[in-house]
């Protein structure tokens, strides 16, 4: 494998459209991903990220557009891709009487004949089990897992064969706090140690920007917003938000440029009280962009979203 | 390593694993355990009972044996895998196959390997009784032993591969009645198994002779009845070379068939079509 972890890219779509009969999911979604990157897909339910990300799985043979993932066409590509590439399924009742030990240790035998130098294929199942935190349960009955078990072992499952490219549709779903704190730091760990591409949809805005290098936001059908959380506060408002209290009463004061605003507010009151600058939020940024989109959708809307934001 | 040797090698694993798993089971193993019971018990009860034919005498048993065994044999290689299979598009276990390299070819494999050993339990329990508490079950000794087995593996490479064109095709598990069932048991109904073909009409007996069933319950009753009873069959005759080219050629077909069949169905296999299905048996449990 290439050591140009930088600027490979192993993933590329490009005007990638979905059509079922008359309706439209997809309607030209282009964007690309680097070889290490962690990238999120956020957007509203119904915007087509599971299709989108279906159709990079090769589970899904897109109405039009061109889709390139790891040198290959998805739909098309031969039974080797498959070791490279690992998908996070959302699990439903599937191998009921299986234990999560002997179903990882079965689907971890196809990989046998993939090991590569340095990509040793697949994960030893005791390492597995103990990463996804499921040592108690790994000899238990797969029907008998709770929701978030069954998600861990769904995360198993999709790395048991150690992918360059990891696919994840809404890996979190169903995961309380401690689950969910679990979930991050492997993700962290497959992308800092085993040098994983990670591709996820969510939900939630929060684990969007802890996990993520890039946010790709889908709404009406294609990408309205690619970048880091930052740039994407940045691009819907610069303005930063600042109160604080005098005499017991409240104040609020938009502002470009907050840090120069604190300075005078400070110079000039002693009294100032509970000061707080809050720049706008990943929460913010999402729902003004689909808001915009999803109301006023013009083809231009994207140009005009980042000209009034200049 | 070939990574499709090691595929087909992984899921032959896979289907031992699953047989045993279903040897554990009481819910599997009491379905089966309780058919082979009753079947045993009605044999038992006519354990006694004699058919004289030309000047001969044989156990009734003789004569019951060879539906019993066709029919379980088409039965379980047929609804067996066609019904686990559409309850796997369903439930995500073929989707979890697909994304894993050669996992179709695995999963099938494991098919394979345990819908044939899945014959073995109710077999040995109508079989075993049959062979050594019961009196002169096989007029024909050894040989006639040999046969059952040849005619039972002919009959696995026929109906297999129907089972897994059915269950790659059908709609969805809810469909599976009219849509494998109800043709199925018809089949079953014609083929001579429970019914002497020759009290159906002409044009009905063409038809069944078509299709395997009727083939495999005539290489059963082969192996069992004595050589004059063949005076009864169609054409006076075993037709043993018919028999064997007949399973054979339902094997190929079912080969050359079943896997652009299977190949559909994992093409079609998504999450969202997992979801579909949950979302609509969902429905059902309400």
């Amino acid at each position: 494998m290439s050591m140009n972890h930088t600027s490979e890219t192993i993933v590329e779509v490009s005007d990638l459209q979905m059509r079922y009969g008359t309706n439209d999911v997809l309607t030209g979604v282009s964007f690309t991903v680097n070889r290490g990157e962690v990238v999120t897909l956020l957007g509203p339910n119904g915007a087509g990220k599971t299709t989108t990300i279906e159709v990079l799985e090769g589970f899904r043979i897109p109405s039009a557009g061109s889709v390139r993932v790891l040198d290959e066409q998805p739909a098309t590509a031969p039974e080797k891709w498959r070791a490279q590439v690992g998908v996070v399924l959302q699990s439903w009742r599937d191998h009921p009487r299986w234990t999560p030990r002997t179903l990882l240790k079965h689907l971890g035998e196809y990989y046998v004949p993939f090991t590569e130098p340095g990509r040793e294929r697949p994960y030893d199942t005791d390492q597995l089990i103990d990463m996804v935190g499921l040592s108690e349960q790994a000899d238990q009955k797969i029907r008998t897992l709770s929701g978030g078990q069954r998600r861990r072992l769904d995360v198993a499952v999709g790395i048991v064969g150690r992918p360059q490219l990891l696919f994840l549709d809404e890996p979190t779903a169903g995961f309380d706090p401690q689950a969910r704190r679990d979930f991050h730091d492997l993700i962290h760990r497959l992308s800092d140690l085993e040098e994983t591409t990670i591709l996820l949809t969510t939900h939630d805005l929060d684990e969007a920007e802890k996990l993520a290098d890039r946010i790709l936001i889908l709404a009406a059908g294609r990408i309205v917003a690619d970048g880091s959380a930052d740039e994407l506060a940045r691009r819907v408002t610069r303005e930063a938000e600042v109160r604080w209290t005098r005499n017991e009463e409240q104040f609020v004061h938009s502002t470009p440029d907050a840090t120069a605003y604190v300075r005078d507010l400070l110079a000039q009151h002693h009294d100032v009280a509970e000061l707080e600058v809050r720049r706008a939020t990943l929460e913010d940024t999402y729902i003004a962009m689909v808001q915009q989109f999803e109301s006023g959708y013009a083809p231009d809307a994207a140009l005009a979203l980042e000209e009034t934001t200049r | 390593m070939n990574p499709v040797r090691n595929a087909v090698r992984t899921g032959a694993r896979r289907g031992w694993f699953e047989f045993k798993q279903s040897l554990r089971s009481p819910q599997d193993q009491g379905f089966y355990v309780f058919m082979a019971l009753a079947i045993l018990g009605y044999l038992f009860m006519n354990r006694n009972n004699t058919v004289d034919f030309d000047q001969a005498s044989f156990s009734y048993i003789t004569l019951a044996l060879p539906g019993i065994l066709a029919g379980l044999i088409a039965f379980g290689l047929v609804m067996g895998p066609g019904y686990a299979l559409a309850m796997e598009r369903e439930d995500g276990t073929l989707l979890r196959a697909k994304a894993v390299p050669y996992g179709i070819v695995g999963h099938i494999s494991g098919h394979v390997v345990s819908n044939t050993l899945g014959l073995v339990p109710t077999f040995g329990i109508i079989l075993v009784p049959a062979a050594f508490i019961f009196d002169n079950v096989m007029p024909q000794g050894g040989s006639g032993w040999l046969t059952v087995l040849g005619v039972t593996i002919l009959g696995i490479l026929a109906m297999l591969p129907l089972g897994l064109a059915l269950g790659a095709s059908v709609p969805s598990v809810q469909k599976m009645g009219t849509w494998g069932m109800l043709p199925f048991v018809g089949l079953i109904a014609i083929s001579g198994i429970f019914v002497p073909m020759q009290s159906l009409w002409a044009w009905v007996q063409v038809v069944a002779q078509f299709f395997p069933v009727y083939w495999l319950a005539l290489g059963m009753r082969s192996a069992f009845l004595p050589e004059a009873f063949a005076a009864y069959e169609i054409g006076g005759s075993w037709r043993t070379g018919m028999t064997v080219a007949v399973l054979l050629a339902w094997a190929i077909v079912g080969l050359v068939v079943a896997p652009r069949l299977l190949r559909r169905m994992a093409r079609r296999q998504s999450g969202s079509a997992v979801e579909a299905a949950k979302e609509q048996a969902l429905q059902w449990v309400r």
